[in-house]
């Protein structure tokens, strides 16, 4: 192979290699904010479903609607069990644990469908990693443009490839390679060289190969590896924060070892065979999505199906809906003769129409989502930041106990980050407050804005969020990033009233040397309960803040 | 065009899971499942870990390896006869027993209430109007396993009501206009990546042991994974019929200890006096709540005892069984940096001297 693969070549060697091992591949996972038409059109016939799918589509079950009308049971036939087709998840990043979940279920016993994950995530949003880890191919087609049509992939000789699969023998050497090569750019999972393997013995059968040759191996970690690197090798990964430390990791260390053996063949295969700059991309972009770590899956809530139940109301049934049984046939009961009369023939005992349905209802109070907001400029750095991260650790220490999910927002020098997207893995929130560094400007504003953004997004996902904002009140950057100090409070003033304004617990806590007047201010204007950080009592402020937010 | 055929192996894979032998290292997790195999009571496993460590594999494979159970035919709870606390063989009174794998039940995330315990069955309510009761997965996992992956982000009321019916081995459903009762012992195995959340403590000290799994670090090792891993999935029947021997084997070793531990009930086995008095030492040692954590160490001594056909509990079994049983047992400060299975082992060190 002697010019790189593009993109666009990537996703047609994809396409080949998933219709010859659908089962051991696993499927695509696909990043394009556009619908990548041609490979779609490649790919043959497949089913949709979206992240909605219930379990009854998903497996099959009672067809209720076609039920009630035919008065004997419907099934349908779960997408599930069809073995050689092909599902594909549009909307791949909203997709929940649940749906993914039993998608990974059923990926692990090697029946089912291959998946095509569609995701049109911005930024942090994508798919769930559990699901990703299982799909052999990750294609980002977010930087691809132009609109000419693609050629469509070469689809010959698949179904005599795929019978020739079992035959093709894999080399100890080539297992050996793709095993270290997996180790040299940091990736962990044993499912990874497990489908690169899988997808290099497609490429020799496709080839009409007996045995897994040098050139097969490049293909498959070009395509299977390569978007998966965490570490380019030879270079130290700058924070080892994201694995665990590196004393108790031996993998850290034998990896390290290894890097020293020069001569890496398939490596150099793999980054001759990549465009130019295709790895460092994509090591710098796992590098930021492992620092913010895995989703908050948790978090999210579909809707509130428990708590204390409600009378139940008249609906349709879906995925997330549940009947109330008695309700629908006191509903039906009085009808009866009268229904009977009219459809002497029917053969059910009980004829129930689907607007007798009635579903269940509950009321549930929303989990509690803690927002930090901690302002790590300099000005706090120099005196309280060491305590503030000691309050916020016992703050957490407590969300932890009472089952809140804690998030993390530093404002700092220019602008304001989330560094712990809501959680309630303390693991993660203890690592991240832990490396959060201090210097810099105090952009308020910002961090107010941030505060906000996020405590709206988690509103919208059902639950209850508070605020604790950790400053010393001095603002000395616009919200535009400059450094103009009256501006800056102008700015704070003007965003800490919109933060007033999602009418949200919220508490102050005043991070300076000594009690900030700008910080009672802050807190004034926010209508917050306002603590100074008494000197070295992080569980007074703990008590303090829980007694603020509590109210 | 572009479509193959299903492979001619995956009609195997859909029965045949990977052999539990064939599993490289990861023996702490082997010997815990095995001993959970012997003596239910221990309680269930709970296996934290990383992604791709090899837990659900784990899991799948230790129910080919144990030996099948009798059920009366067609009894949806596997009951053993036709006992009248059963609900079904209550009313169906069958007459032949026939033998069925030991079940392995998934329970898969955002499951119901009503999948979980069972409910009224709508097919038969909504068409001929009869009140019965559709069984969930509880009864389904009655006398084997049930395995939830990613129980850290199972809904903790499911978590709850999970443990009280694998404490109680009863499920009971009151609602609807049901009232059913019948027997639910199952093991329960969680499994869970703990970077993405954690579970209350009252809940980890519900599971017998824990275990905390990491991948191979070892290059030849994690090559070995992935050729037994191959070779598996590119011809599964030749990879069985390779591993059949060492399966039957341990199959045939866990039969034997089970048939021990049913001798030992009369006192033919006895555990000596300071085998209590360590199991004692050791959780004072540790300050774990509750006597659970003594219980549950005794138990898996014993069962451990019973696997290696010893004719008595000694304080080595106690040792090698104390990590899985007790580490997540442990009074945590839970920002407090040190892991648990090295306060365990410095706890070992200390109260046995060694």
């Amino acid at each position: 192979m002697t010019d790189p693969l593009s993109i666009r070549e990537q996703v047609r060697w994809a396409t080949r290699l998933l219709a010859v091992d659908p089962n051991g591949l696993g499927g695509i996972w696909i990043r394009a904010r556009m619908r990548p038409t041609g490979l779609l059109r490649d790919l043959g016939p497949m089913r949709r479903i979206t992240p909605n799918t219930s379990d009854e589509v998903l497996y099959g079950g009672l067809d209720l609607t076609s039920t009630l009308a035919a008065g004997r049971p419907v099934r349908s036939e779960g997408l599930l069990k069809h073995q050689s087709s092909r599902l594909c998840l549009s909307m791949a990043e909203r997709a929940g644990r649940r749906l993914t979940a039993r998608l990974s279920m059923a990926l692990d016993q090697g029946r089912g469908p291959a998946i095509i994950a569609l995701d049109e995530g911005i930024d942090d949003e994508r798919l769930d990693p559990g699901l990703a880890d299982r799909l052999a191919f990750h294609l980002d087609l977010n930087d691809l443009h132009g609109t000419k049509e693609d050629p469509p992939a070469d689809m010959t000789g698949i179904e005599d490839a795929a019978m020739r699969l079992a035959d093709v023998h894999a080399p100890d050497e080539i297992l050996r390679q793709t095993v270290m090569l997996a180790g040299h750019l940091g990736i962990d999972s044993l499912r990874t060289p497990v489908l690169a393997i899988r997808a290099a013995r497609a490429a020799a059968a496709l080839a009409g190969r007996k045995s897994i040759s040098e050139e097969d191996m490049t293909l498959a970690a070009t395509l299977v590896l390569a978007p998966r690197a965490l570490v380019l090798p030879g270079d130290e990964m700058p924070e080892q924060a994201e694995t665990s430390k590196p004393e108790d990791n031996p993998a850290e260390q034998s990896r390290k070892q290894e890097n020293d053996v020069p001569e890496d063949l398939l490596l150099e295969a793999v980054k001759a065979a990549l465009p130019p700059g295709f790895l460092d991309q994509m090591v710098a972009r796992n590098r930021v999505r492992a620092a913010k770590g895995a989703r908050g899956a948790g978090a999210q809530k579909v809707g509130n199906r428990r708590g204390r139940p409600l009378p139940p109301r008249p609906g349709r049934l879906d995925a997330s809906s549940r009947i109330d049984l008695i309700a629908t046939l006191r509903q039906a009961a009085p009808w009866q003769t009268l229904r009977r009369q009219q459809t002497p023939d029917h053969p059910a005992r009980v004829l129930i129409r689907p607007d007798d349905i009635r579903l269940k209802r509950f009321e549930e109070k929303s989990d509690r989502v803690l927002i930090f907001a901690v302002d790590a400029s300099g000005s706090t750095a120099l005196a309280r930041l060491a305590e503030a991260k000691g309050a916020i650790e016992l703050l957490l220490a407590e969300a932890y106990a009472r089952r809140d999910h804690v998030a993390l927002i530093a404002f700092r020098g220019a602008g304001a980050e989330i560094l712990l997207p809501p959680t309630r893995s303390l693991v993660q929130a203890k690592r991240r407050l832990g490396s959060l560094p201090g210097g810099g400007g105090t952009p308020l504003a910002a961090g107010l804005e941030a505060a906000g953004r996020l405590a709206e997004l988690v509103r919208s996902r059902g639950a209850t969020p508070s605020v604790v904002l950790l400053t010393d009140g001095k603002a000395n950057i616009t919200h535009d990033g400059n450094a103009d100090r009256p501006l800056a409070a102008q700015d704070a003033e003007r965003f800490a009233k919109l933060l007033t304004q999602l009418d949200l617990p919220l508490a102050v806590i005043d991070t300076g040397n000594r009690p900030q007047p700008q910080a009672a201010q802050l807190a004034r204007t926010l209508r917050a309960q306002y603590l100074p950080l008494p000197r070295a009592d992080a569980y007074t402020m703990s008590r303090a803040v829980s007694e603020a937010l509590q109210s | 065009m572009g479509r193959s055929k299903p492979s001619r192996n995956s009609q195997a894979r859909m029965t045949q899971p990977f052999p539990f032998s064939a599993i490289v290292g990861q023996d702490e997790m082997k010997l815990a499942l095995i001993l959970t195999a012997i003596d239910p009571t221990i309680g269930g496993v709970l296996v934290f870990g990383d992604r791709g460590t090899g837990k659900s594999t784990a899991v799948r494979a230790l129910a080919a390896l144990l030996p099948p159970i009798e059920v009366m035919e067609g009894c949806p709870y596997n009951s053993a006869t036709a006992s009248k606390d059963c609900p079904h063989c209550a009313e169906a009174k069958p007459t032949r027993q026939v033998s069925r794998p030991t079940p392995v039940i998934d329970l898969p995330l955002g499951a119901t209430e009503d999948r979980v315990c069972g409910a009224l069955d709508l097919e038969r309510a909504l068409t001929r109007g009869e009140k019965a009761f559709e069984p969930g997965l509880l009864a389904a996992a009655n006398r084997g396993y049930l395995y939830i992956d990613e129980v850290n982000l199972l809904e903790d009321h499911i978590v709850d009501l999970l443990l009280d019916v694998a404490a109680s081995g009863e499920n009971v459903v009151e609602r609807e206009g049901l009232s059913i009762r019948h027997a639910a012992k199952f093991v329960l195995v969680g499994s869970g990546n703990p970077e993405e959340g954690e579970l209350r403590p009252q809940l980890l000290d519900r599971f017998g042991l824990s275990l905390e799994i990491t991948t191979p670090t070892d290059i030849a090792q994690r090559v070995e994974v992935i050729r037994r891993r191959d070779a598996y999935e590119t011809n599964t029947a030749a990879f069985l019929k390779r591993w059949r021997a060492q399966d039957t084997r341990l199959r045939k070793a866990i039969v034997a200890a089970v048939r021990r531990a049913k001798d030992a009930s009369d006192d033919s086995f006895k555990i000596p006096q300071a085998v209590y008095e360590d199991c004692a030492r050791l959780c004072v040692a540790l300050g774990s709540d509750g006597l659970r954590g003594e219980l549950t160490l005794l138990r898996a001594a014993r069962a451990l005892a019973f696997y290696e056909d010893a004719h008595e509990v000694t304080r080595d079994h106690l040792k090698r069984v104390a990590p899985m049983a007790l580490r997540h047992r442990l009074r945590r400060d839970p920002l407090d940096e040190a892991s648990s299975t090295t306060r365990v082992e410095r706890a070992i060190a200390e109260t046995f001297g060694d």
